[in-house]
């Protein structure tokens, strides 16, 4: 579609890049403000006009934060669960998708459509029998509370499925049947190297879900000890009063992690996520 | 699309050895989705039915519990926290929204230009906000819509505007709320968008032009028609998500929802119930308003979105 005879400066052009550019200041604005706040101490964010340049007070902000909050109990909970529920996730929900779209059993469809109904259900709607579940096994106050339901989930084996199907020959199928073998060898042996790409974003978009989570972890990890990151930061935000600068240090610290991830992984991520949607 | 050769192998299989791979499929099947509809027994549809079941009791957290029928939703009806908290979610739900799809699609029709440099820079710049976790999404606008000495206050300044409160107001919570929204999502959808515009055909463009169809011609008659699934797909989206809205109101307005109750939306009414006021039974009932509430407008939604589309 290139239009000869339109030059680069032409007045549309720049409205355009114009408009991009401003979507993206505000898009990254936030972030780089966090770090300006974080790195002051609060008696120069309460004056006006308000800083627009980074600090010299980030460490000291830090101490503050690690004194409030025990931090690192709360991102390495924050890790523990990401971390164990990603890798169910990723076996439990590749290998229901494998079968969703690789075997022949009776009532195959019908089961995947329930599957994909209860995607439509919000998780609220269960709210208070979970926590009466959670009580009476008594894991209130305790990470399995926030693991074990997020073993496998509706959306991994949906999007499991739908990249088996598309991307895995029944011909390979019957080839490996034909050498002997098992259906499970047929997932792990010959599936499973194939559908990298596809773990790699559901790993991604359930290891963020899970550490970004927060109704749920914060009705049932009430002690200070078991806490996530984000009811951390909650608390953090939640003192009487209030010192921006250490609260906003202590987001930036929180978020660091997660942004670092996704810049390392994020050509992957994006086009993994726009793949699958668009199937 | 199978090849001859395996057709042939196929073929070749005896119905023996077919039945007997019927049969392993079957087990393995079984087997293999099986923990996932375990899990969701125990965390998904049992406690679903059972709020249904809480619902009609009067349940508090010791357990004692005396069943009422109907009347905790009689009291919902006649609750007038109950019906603000429906206007709340609504309003924060349409502010947040339609601009926000709009504004995410013509995003999405900028940078599938062709002369658009440094597109994947762009494209990451404008999925960045989606990756930040609620918490810090509403800590960091709690502070750029501070009263004193919030960062936005500071720019309206230029424009002689006096500072606003925008915790202590209704339209200013909503609006703060539903800019946390957008800022969020837009790019999220813009990226979907994009990739769905990606994916149409040139050759339909190429047909049009022939047949003498201007550019505004085309975005009305190919592009949106052939984006649609996506279109209704995130509409739907926003508006699972718009209804349960909780993690923002919480931490702009506070515990209730303000003063006023200016940000209690349904959900947070519903973990207030149950969580902070222990009756369990009317938080039940209301988690299944929700549900219905949800349910309908998702359908509606859908509705909307096809006719628009056949218009």
């Amino acid at each position: 579609m290139k239009e000869v005879g339109v030059k680069w400066y032409s007045p549309g052009r720049i409205i355009v890049y114009a408009v991009l550019l401003m979507m993206t200041i505000l898009s990254i604005f936030p972030f780089y403000w966090m770090l300006v706040i974080g790195s002051h101490d609060t008696s120069a964010v309460n004056k006006f006009p308000p800083a627009m340049l980074p600090g010299t007070k980030f460490m000291e902000n830090v101490n503050k934060v690690f004194s409030n909050i025990d931090f690192f109990a709360a991102i390495g909970n924050s890790v523990i669960a990401s971390t164990c529920i990603t890798l169910s996730v990723l076996f439990f929900c590749s290998i229901a998708g494998f079968a969703f779209a690789k075997l022949q059993f009776k009532g195959r469809n019908v089961l995947f459509i329930f599957i994909l109904a209860t995607m439509m259900v919000p998780s609220q709607l269960g709210l208070i029998p979970s926590y009466m579940i959670i009580s009476k096994l008594g894991w209130i106050n305790s990470l399995n509370a926030v693991i074990v339901p997020g073993l496998v989930n509706a959306f991994g084996v949906f999007w499991m499925r739908q990249y088996i199907s598309a991307t895995i020959p029944n011909e390979l199928m019957d080839a490996g049947r034909i050498d002997g073998c098992s259906n499970f060898r047929l997932y792990w042996n010959i599936t499973i190297p194939s559908i990298r790409p596809a773990l790699a974003t559901l790993g991604l978009i359930t290891f963020m879900n899970v550490w970004n989570d927060f109704l749920w972890p914060l009705v049932v990890l009430k002690d200070r000890s078991v806490q996530t990151i984000q009811i951390a930061l909650r608390t953090l935000n939640g003192a009487y009063y209030k010192d921006f600068s250490m609260i906003l240090n202590g987001t930036f610290l929180a978020t660091l992690p997660l942004l670092i991830v996704f810049l390392l992984f994020s050509k992957h991520f994006i086009a993994g996520l726009t793949e699958g949607s668009v199937k | 699309m199978e090849t001859k050769v395996a057709a042939e192998k196929r073929q070749g299989m005896s119905t023996k050895k077919q039945l007997k791979q019927s049969v392993r499929d079957h087990i393995s099947g079984y087997l293999y989705i099986s923990p996932y509809f375990i899990l969701y027994g125990i965390f998904g549809l049992f406690p679903i039915v059972y709020t249904a079941f809480i619902s009609f009791y009067k349940w508090d957290i010791l357990g004692t519990k005396e069943f009422i029928g109907f009347q905790n939703y009689q009291s919902l009806f006649t609750d007038p926290t109950f019906w603000q908290a429906l206007g709340n979610t609504f309003s924060i739900w349409v502010i947040s929204t339609i601009p926000q799809l709009f504004l995410a699609l013509i995003l999405a029709f900028i940078l599938n230009q062709a002369f658009i440099k440094g597109r994947e820079f762009f494209r990451l710049a404008v999925f960045l906000p989606n990756i930040t976790s609620l918490v810090a999404v509403s800590i960091i606008f709690g502070a750029i819509f501070g009263e004193q000495y919030g960062i936005l206050n500071y720019f309206l300044s230029f424009f002689g505007i006096e500072p606003i409160n925008w915790k202590a107001s209704y339209l200013g919570t909503h609006f703060a709320i539903s800019s946390m929204v957008m800022w969020r999502w837009t790019g999220y959808n813009a990226v979907i968008y994009l990739a769905a515009l990606q994916s149409i055909p040139k050759d339909l463009y190429e047909a049009a032009k022939i047949d003498g169809a201007n550019k505004i011609q085309q975005f009305f008659m190919i592009t949106i028609p052939m984006i649609r699934p996506m279109i209704i797909f995130t509409v739907i989206l926003s508006t699972i998500g718009g209804m349960q809205i909780f993690t923002e109101p919480l931490m702009f307005s506070g515990a209730g929802g303000g003063a006023s109750k200016q940000g209690l939306t349904l959900t947070l009414y519903l973990y207030e119930e149950a969580f902070v006021r222990n009756s369990f039974g009317y938080a039940s009932a209301i988690a299944w308003v929700l549900f219905v509430i949800i349910v309908l407008f998702s359908v509606i939604n859908l509705f909307i979105t096809r006719r628009i589309q056949s218009a």
